[in-house]
């Protein structure tokens, strides 16, 4: 099986951060996994997506075109990526800061006040990491707390391994809200 | 996969190359490629080699002349415009037989153009990088783990065949990441008796040169040129072949556009069309027997490019018009997606569209 997931938000949300964290995830588990952001002038600023492969088979395209699974960390990723979600797929929105609904009837959608839980809770950069709590429950169960560690172990450095605990945190909030 | 790291296309280049024992990289930055030039900045220093951020493209590729004439492992790499740039110095580099890797992560253009991924740069690449009749090995990955292994690659050929080998890849194999193994197989640097290194008082001076103001001489410098380009076109060809077999319809593409054909190829057999996928990892030398051969049985081809349709003229040339050669294409940064090499597929094999 392969899963296509698309990360869209702000530049700034930690979009490929989160997109790095699911690739490790997805390598320390022995799948083929593929990242590719976008890294034109809107990572200054403006919209900034990742498109992440997951699967037990090759990867052919690296470029996602129709995500299995949509995060939606602002309201333009939404209007843009919206339409293009597989049918039967999955959107995370960022319901603090997407106010519409997602117009869609052929998806699960998901509604997580990210900003607002990571604010509330001291951690105001990890709204990414709470709605990927949400994703890995809603995709994988999220019951495997070590797999989670030791792809966190690969995307944040030794110097700052003291977030480890922090992000590992902002994913049980995001898997219990 | 435990051995395996994620790493961007232009990191592992930059990896590779100092796994390949290149201790020299001159560069000036341009996106999509300035990770090669960043990842360098950090590590050279730590394994005793010389980072260089020159004061323009044309001064770095003049920097590689002047290592390589000394016999070492040297590189540079940029994008598109910057490559234009470094033109002159990749004809001196041809006329005085020096060996050099070089990079180019393209982007659309011309001019300025933009700074999404192309392969808009193929016929400069492959025909005409600049004046005089030369070549370059030119060499086209399509996944993170062919950055790592054709750099390795392109260093070994080019100390060979005294010659530049240049990876020709795009923003998306610079940006992705993938897992990658370093564990690579590296040749060591063949002697250079050639090199400027010092008489040391025995032997007379080496002279690195492209200046030959006698035609007679010029012409047997280009006669011997051409000779070994002719044992390059016989040996070093590098080809992946994907369900050509039986292949009705068979598609050629290099780098990211042979990636979403991939898809494409796998989706028309699904549909019950039989077809396949003639990658190029040489696109020079160009693979001229593997499109001959899958001309014998295939329909059509269709050559998939981030350009206005550059390969397509080297594949009617291959496989010498027997077959319909359509293009399908995207370009100035945009890329095709699979729909719409499957679509072209469609097309070609219920006979339609064969302009």
């Amino acid at each position: 099986m392969t899963t296509q997931y698309l990360f869209a938000g702000f530049g700034g949300q930690g979009i490929l951060f989160s997109g790095k964290f699911l690739a490790y995830k997805g390598l320390t588990e022995g799948k083929h996994v593929s990242w590719l952001p976008s890294y034109g002038p809107e990572m200054r600023g403006g919209t900034a997506s990742c498109s992440v492969i997951v699967g037990d088979e090759p990867i052919g395209s690296p470029i996602v075109t129709k995500p299995d699974v949509l995060i939606a960390m602002n309201l333009p990723s939404l209007d843009k990526y919206e339409p293009s979600v597989a049918e039967g797929g999955m959107i995370f929105v960022d319901s603090t800061l997407v106010e519409r609904r997602v117009q869609r009837t052929d998806v699960k959608t998901y509604y997580i006040p990210a900003t607002k839980l990571a604010s509330d809770g001291g951690i105001p950069t990890l709204a990414n990491m709470i709605i990927m709590g949400k994703v890995l429950a809603a995709t994988d169960g999220f019951n495997d707390e070590s797999g989670v560690v030791n792809a966190l172990k690969k995307v944040i450095s030794a110097k700052h391994s003291d977030m480890l605990e922090v992000n590992l945190a902002a994913m049980r909030t995001g898997r219990d809200c | 996969m435990a051995d395996k790291v994620l790493m961007k296309g232009n990191e592992a280049i930059a990896e590779a190359a100092i796994i390949a024992g290149c201790r020299y990289y001159f560069g000036y930055p341009i996106t999509p490629q300035t990770e090669v030039a960043a990842y360098m900045a950090k590590r050279m220093p730590k394994v005793g080699g010389t980072f260089l951020q020159a004061e323009s493209e044309i001064a770095a590729i003049n920097m590689v002349y002047g290592v390589s004439s000394t016999g070492k492992r040297v590189m540079t790499s940029s994008s598109s415009p910057g490559i234009s740039l470094k033109g002159e110095g990749l004809s001196y580099l041809a006329g005085a037989d020096l060996p050099a890797l070089v990079v180019n992560v393209q982007r659309g253009g011309p001019g300025l153009g933009g700074i999404q991924p192309s392969q808009s740069d193929y016929f400069q690449a492959t025909k005409g990088a600049a004046h005089g009749d030369f070549r370059m090995i030119v060499l086209a990955p399509a996944s993170v783990q062919e950055m790592a292994e054709l750099t390795v690659k392109g260093f070994a050929l080019a100390d060979k065949y005294r010659m530049t080998s240049m990876i020709l890849a795009d923003g998306t194999m610079g940006q992705m990441m993938e897992p990658v193994s370093l564990d690579l197989e590296v040749e060591p640097a063949p002697e250079k008796p050639w090199a400027a290194t010092g008489t040391g008082m025995k032997r007379s001076h080496n002279i690195i040169n492209s200046l030959y103001l006698k035609p007679e001489q010029l012409e047997r410098t280009n006669f011997e040129r051409y000779e070994r380009y002719k044992a390059i076109e016989e040996n070093e060809v590098l080809c992946e072949e994907y369900l050509t077999d039986d292949a009705d319809i068979c598609i050629a593409a290099f780098g990211i556009a042979a990636r979403v054909s991939r898809n494409a190829v796998n989706e028309a057999r699904k549909q019950g069309i039989k077809a396949g996928l003639i990658r190029p990892i040489t696109l020079w030398p160009f693979p001229k027997k593997q499109f001959a051969e899958a001309a014998k049985h295939a329909r059509a081809f269709i050559s998939v490019e981030l350009s206005m349709g550059q390969m397509i003229e080297d594949v009617r040339l291959a496989t010498e018009c027997r077959v319909p050669v359509t293009l399908c294409n995207r370009a100035g940064g945009m890329i095709p997606s699979p729909d719409q090499v499957l679509d072209a597929i469609k097309a070609a094999y219920n006979g339609g569209d064969d302009k």
